[in-house]
């Protein structure tokens, strides 16, 4: 039983993963939207928002991972 | 999981350690493992490309000095954009580090070979030596005035008092954050990867289903593609976040 509902627990973690691709959309659909505004200071931005971008993709990676360690124990 | 039949394709199998030279030191397994020998691989990759890159020296550069040109403008750029004139210093550590995680995600990609990137404890290492370097170089820098970086400027007490043990945990928690990015990144690529695989083998032992094994063959053609572009971006984000926090070590107190 608790094995079973460890996969659960795991399949309800990977729904982390899934958030996370929500904000990096957003971090780089606004992204776009303010360089389509103003081409010139794109560039001077685009790290900002690869930086923007890791973070909120490494929340998500965190629950993949929990993900991960629930199924392999399971 | 344990206890299954080995015929099911197991896409964790790719990165267990394997023993190539045991070797103990006085009870400590010191090993030389596959993880170290594609270490060494992707750390003479790196050396390779740089000293065949520099040989020629044309003014009108070839092709391997192009390449080597235009990865020393990007890093130099991003240490310059992100940690400033002074964060040049260390443009060298993170020069290595850049191109030693890149050219070891890459060597991770080629089938049958083995990702160094994607054992946690290889990337906690760089991260603890990046953390460890942040640390010491701020209080070498500023002495006891480094701990201004948890004490933001223009706040009000009583917020100061949520906002501090806020700063604390959050600087305590970069080095986790750091190196489970890119250990997970790879590894999750890797797992994909395999996965997909397995879908390949299972399809063409079901028969008539084999039809339409072609299909993540494709699927794994445009993963690698992704995944060619994660091994770049993990490093670059990689570096970009030690410049970030070697700005936080030169210029305290923001």
């Amino acid at each position: 039983m608790a094995s079973e509902m460890q996969l659960v627990g795991a399949g309800l973690a990977a729904i982390g993963t899934g958030a996370a691709a929500i904000g990096v959309g957003l971090i780089f659909g606004n992204f776009v939207n303010g360089a389509l505004r103003n081409p010139s200071a794109a560039a001077s931005q685009f790290t900002n928002a690869i930086i923007g971008a890791a973070l909120a993709e490494g929340l998500g990676i965190f629950a993949f991972l929990i993900a991960i360690l629930l199924y392999l124990k399971s | 999981m344990n206890g299954e039949v080995e015929s099911k394709p197991n896409p964790i199998e790719q990165f267990e350690l394997h023993r190539l030279f045991p070797f103990e030191v006085s009870g400590f397994d010191a090993s030389f493992t596959n993880a170290s020998l594609f270490m060494l691989l992707a750390a003479l990759g790196v050396v390779l490309l740089m000293v065949v890159a520099t040989s020629s020296k044309a003014i009108v550069p070839g092709r391997m000095q192009a390449v080597a040109e235009m990865l020393y403008e990007f890093v130099a750029n991003t240490v310059r954009q992100t940690a400033g004139k002074e964060g040049m210093k260390f443009f060298p550590f993170i020069f290595s580090l850049f191109s030693f995680i890149l050219i070891s995600n890459l060597i991770g990609l080629v089938p049958y070979s083995f990702s160094p990137t994607a054992q946690i404890v290889v990337t906690f290492a760089f991260a603890a030596v990046v953390i460890s370097l942040v640390v010491l170089y701020g209080l070498y820098r500023h002495g006891l005035r480094f701990l201004n970086l948890f004490v933001p400027h223009g706040v009000p007490l009583p917020v100061l008092v949520v906002l501090v043990p806020i700063e604390i945990i959050s600087f305590l928690s970069r080095p986790i954050s750091l190196s489970v990015r890119l250990f997970a990144n790879i590894l999750a690529g890797h797992i994909t990867l395999a996965v997909f695989g397995g879908f390949v083998m299972l399809l063409l032992s079901a028969g008539a289903w084999a039809v339409l094994a072609p299909i993540p063959i494709l699927a794994i053609v445009a993963l690698y593609a992704l995944e060619l572009l994660v091994a770049f971006l993990q490093a670059f984000v990689f570096s970009v976040l030690t410049c970030v926090y070697l700005n936080d070590a030169i210029h305290p107190g923001h």
